[in-house]
């Protein structure tokens, strides 16, 4: 059984009623993460995108998330005290379905890395250029189990175990060992 | 490499559908900045000064500044540049919004547009595609749905659409360009993009913008961010709301209006209505601009949140910044601002002015009413206030009936109709209307910016300097204590010694020398905005703004990698306002036309105001008709235009 370890888990706490829909928070992040830093900036690259429509009062910062290969099926609308929000409008995820969270040019995908600098950075860019508040910087410390890290071999012989059974397995081994 | 600017433009022939991309001559940059300096520029190359307004060889410019889309807040402009059909002369109008930084992340300075399209077209710019497309279908949308309609059909929900609703189809004098909450209102460029057939540019850019000095560059953003939280943290006292903090004046915000009902003038910039705001009305206007206020709204990379989305009920949501609140229910003196809000929604689809708009109408309500108009033109008309405004609206855009007439604004109506109607088109500067603004004693400051001011708007020329004197001693210590921003001390000084009464007093004081400098400071910081495409309300237009001329060489400097400082920056402005003034001159503007109406003020001093003209035009290195000398000229690297100018006879060896 693994230790049980201290963790920081960053978050963004985005909060949509004072979002002004600015896109201070997409200028900033894209020129932090150029390089050299600061060196140019480009909405298109950035880790935070505004989900913005402003005849339906539609405002929702997102940042950017984990990459899927493929686009999920059946997505999901909410409607929010009368508001109807788009399918996909609150969804972090890097996706083949929409151009946000990817390089414009190579296509490649974009993650949102809380601006990890040395020295660290107080809060990330976004927050700090948000001064209308409506992205705030979270940090909580959770503990996990340290996982112990399996063996190539446990991975492997893991995955045959499952699809054939342990006996199987062993019963090919042992047939495989006698013929030498 | 080029640093802060895309160094293309894209040269569009509508009559030909020819597209180029064009690369721009660094030189310029360093000579004019970019925006308004170097739109002045291919205005004075390209067009002959007896070129009619909405003949195909005009250009139409749309043009982003050289900050634009690039770490700096608030430099998110668009700066639209032909000639004006109402005034005749230069004309540019600004926006700002989302759609010149969305120009130069496409990979493009400016669009020039030339020629006349032979159908109602719009413009697909994706970065390196572009695309003129036929605009059939909107024939006749309004702005704002314009703008929607064609993101769903290109499928592009991030591409920013500019548009003009039917007034600039029908090349309407006060027509607009609209795009999101933003609106190119003034001096009529709606008109001479319908003219070209361009209903809609919609763009969208996915390419880096770069920058020479990237740390240097960010520090001094980084600024300018800490200044305007601290300026949103402390309001600045003893002036009145408004003055108070940064952006455009906050009427989307502020519910109080006793200074806008009581000291502007209602109807045809007419009457005062001094008792007008009480409790009860103060209470009722609250409560409608509270529920029809959606959010409140800001530009590309500015946290000031001058604008708001309004949802009328029972009406299309749109978007609305500023004065337009009270232009139309103060020109109709009706008493309620839910008009105010309805009427303003048709007004924004229909793509017009919100200042001259509302005079327009009142005007002609004031014609007939004085028997110049007679009910034969008004046939249909509704007689209550606020159905006679929408009926007349409806007309002028579609130049129908008297309409037609109307449409060109109140100075041109008054030509036409005759029987003594020119003097009911008494707010005018250079034909173009003003604010409905009568005070009683002149103010020397203002009469010179009213009288010279090229944009032919006082929002746009004036701002850092006090409108008034402070009431005490105190106060005035209080106000420049701090005053970071004035090129030079003597500033303080003249706020220092300004009194509400007595020899120190409004109309010779500030003295005939002071007003030209204080004119000349707040001039060269709305050029300098313009050229660098930074919106005035972080700059020349409130009270101790974050961008001033101690810090703005800096930004160049950093962005570009242009040496820069502030005798040079001071060198640019002045080369640009010569320019255009030569642009002008060359259209025909004299003294004579540097004049205000009568009215402006109760109380005039005609000899003083020569003065103050006299003294104006000779610290500008200008001979006694507002020409600019050879000598000033060529100083300014325009040697080309007093060339020009002597050729033409209008300047002498």
């Amino acid at each position: 059984m693994g230790e049980k370890k201290k963790k920081i888990v960053k978050s963004i706490k985005i909060d949509l009623d004072k979002c002004n829909g600015c896109r201070s928070c997409e200028v900033i992040c894209s020129a932090f993460h150029a390089a050299p830093r600061y060196s140019s900036n480009n909405p298109a690259r950035s880790r935070i995108r505004v989900i913005r429509e402003p005849i339906r009062d539609v405002y929702v910062p997102v940042y950017a998330g984990e990459y899927t290969a493929a686009e999920c099926m059946g997505r999901d609308k909410y409607v929010i005290d009368g508001k109807e929000y788009d399918e996909c409008g609150f969804c972090r995820a890097s996706c083949p379905s929409r151009d946000a969270f990817k390089e414009p040019d190579s296509g490649l995908p974009l993650k949102c890395d809380m601006c990890e600098d040395e020295p660290p950075q107080e809060r990330p860019l976004c927050v700090q250029w948000c001064i209308n508040d409506a992205l705030i910087y979270e940090e909580r410390e959770e503990e996990v189990e340290e996982e112990v890290k399996p063996e190539d071999i446990e991975i492997g012989l893991e995955s045959l175990a499952n699809r054939y059974g342990l006996q199987k397995i062993m019963d090919t081994i042992a047939r495989m060992s006698q013929k030498g | 490499m080029r640093y802060s600017e895309t160094g293309l433009n894209l040269e569009i022939d509508l009559s030909r559908g020819n597209v180029e991309r064009v690369e721009t001559d660094p030189r310029l940059t360093e000579l004019h900045l970019g925006g308004l300096g170097t739109n002045a520029k291919i205005l004075w190359d390209r067009v002959s000064p007896e070129t009619d307004p909405f003949s195909p060889e005009i250009p139409l410019m749309f043009s982003s500044g050289l900050l634009v889309g690039t770490p700096a807040i608030g430099a998110n402009r668009t700066i639209i540049t032909s000639y004006s059909p109402q005034t005749l002369l230069m004309g540019y109008s600004m926006m700002g919004g989302f759609w010149a930084p969305e120009l130069k992340y496409a990979g493009y300075d400016k669009l020039i547009f030339q020629g006349r399209s032979p159908n109602l077209v719009y413009i697909w710019i994706n970065n390196d595609k572009v695309e003129i497309r036929d605009a059939g279908h909107l024939h006749g949308k309004g702005a704002v749905e314009t703008q929607e309609i064609i993101r769903k059909e290109l499928n592009q929900p991030n591409a920013q659409v500019a548009a003009i609703g039917l007034a600039g189809e029908n090349r309407v004098y006060t027509a607009s360009i609209e795009q999101g909450r933003s609106s190119a209102s003034r001096l009529g460029l709606g008109a001479v993009m319908g003219d070209k057939g361009i209903k809609a540019i919609a763009v969208r850019g996915t390419k880096d913008i770069n920058i020479a000095r990237p740390a240097e560059f960010l520090e001094l953003c980084n600024e300018v961010l800490k200044y305007i939280k601290f300026r949103n943290e402390n309001p600045i006292p003893n002036v009145m709301t408004i003055l108070q903090g940064l952006g455009a004046t906050q009427e989307m915000l502020h519910v109080d209006e006793k200074w806008h009902t009581e000291n502007f003038m209602w109807g045809n910039a007419r009457v005062r209505r001094r008792e007008f705001w009480n409790k009860e009305i103060e209470a009722r206007w609250k409560e409608v601009q509270e529920s029809m206020r959606t959010r409140l709204i800001s530009c590309y990379n500015c946290p000031i949140k001058c604008g708001a989305i309004i949802s009328v009920p029972g009406l299309s949501t749109y978007m609305m910044k500023c004065f337009s609140k009270l232009t139309y229910t103060m020109a109709a003196f009706v008493d309620d601002i839910d008009f105010g809000f309805r009427i303003a929604q048709r007004a924004t689809e229909y793509g017009v002015d919100g200042f001259s708009t509302p005079q327009i109408m009142a005007f002609a309500f004031e014609l007939k009413e004085a028997g110049i108009l007679t009910d034969a033109d008004f046939e249909g008309c509704p007689s209550d206030n606020e159905g006679r405004f929408y009926w007349l609206l409806d007309r002028i855009v579609r130049r129908e009936g008297i309409g037609d007439i109307l449409a060109d604004g109140t100075y041109w109506a008054a030509q036409k109709i005759g029987k003594g109607a020119e003097e009911y088109a008494h707010n005018n500067i250079k034909k173009h209307e003003q604010l409905p603004l009568k005070l009683g004693m002149l103010n020397p400051v203002y009469f010179l910016m009213y009288a010279t001011g090229e944009k032919v708007n006082i929002t746009q020329i004036e701002g850092q300097f006090p409108q008034a004197p402070f009431t005490t001693v105190e106060e005035r210590e209080e106000f420049v204590r701090d005053w970071i921003q004035v090129p030079d001390e003597k500033f303080k000084q003249m706020v220092l010694d300004w009194e509400l009464r007595g020899e120190r007093s409004n109309p010779y004081y500030p003295t005939v020398d002071m007003s030209v400098d204080i004119v000349d400071w707040q001039e060269k910081m709305h050029y300098i905005d313009d050229a660098l495409g930074v919106c005035a309300g972080l700059s020349s237009f409130p009270l101790k703004p974050p961008y001033h001329m101690h810090n703005y060489p800096k930004f160049i400097s950093a962005a570009t990698g242009i040496d820069m400082d502030e005798a040079g920056l001071t060198q640019i402005y002045n080369r640009n306002r010569n320019l255009i003034r030569a642009i002008n001159v060359r259209r025909g503007l004299r003294r004579a036309d540097e004049k205000t109406p009568q009215d402006h003020w109760k109380k005039r001093f005609p000899e003083l105001e020569e003065r103050l003209l006299d003294a104006y035009y000779r610290f500008k290195g200008w001979n006694m008709d507002g020409i600019p000398t050879k000598e000033i000229l060529q100083e300014l690297d325009l040697t080309y235009v007093s060339e020009d100018l002597i050729q033409r006879g209008i300047l002498t060896e």
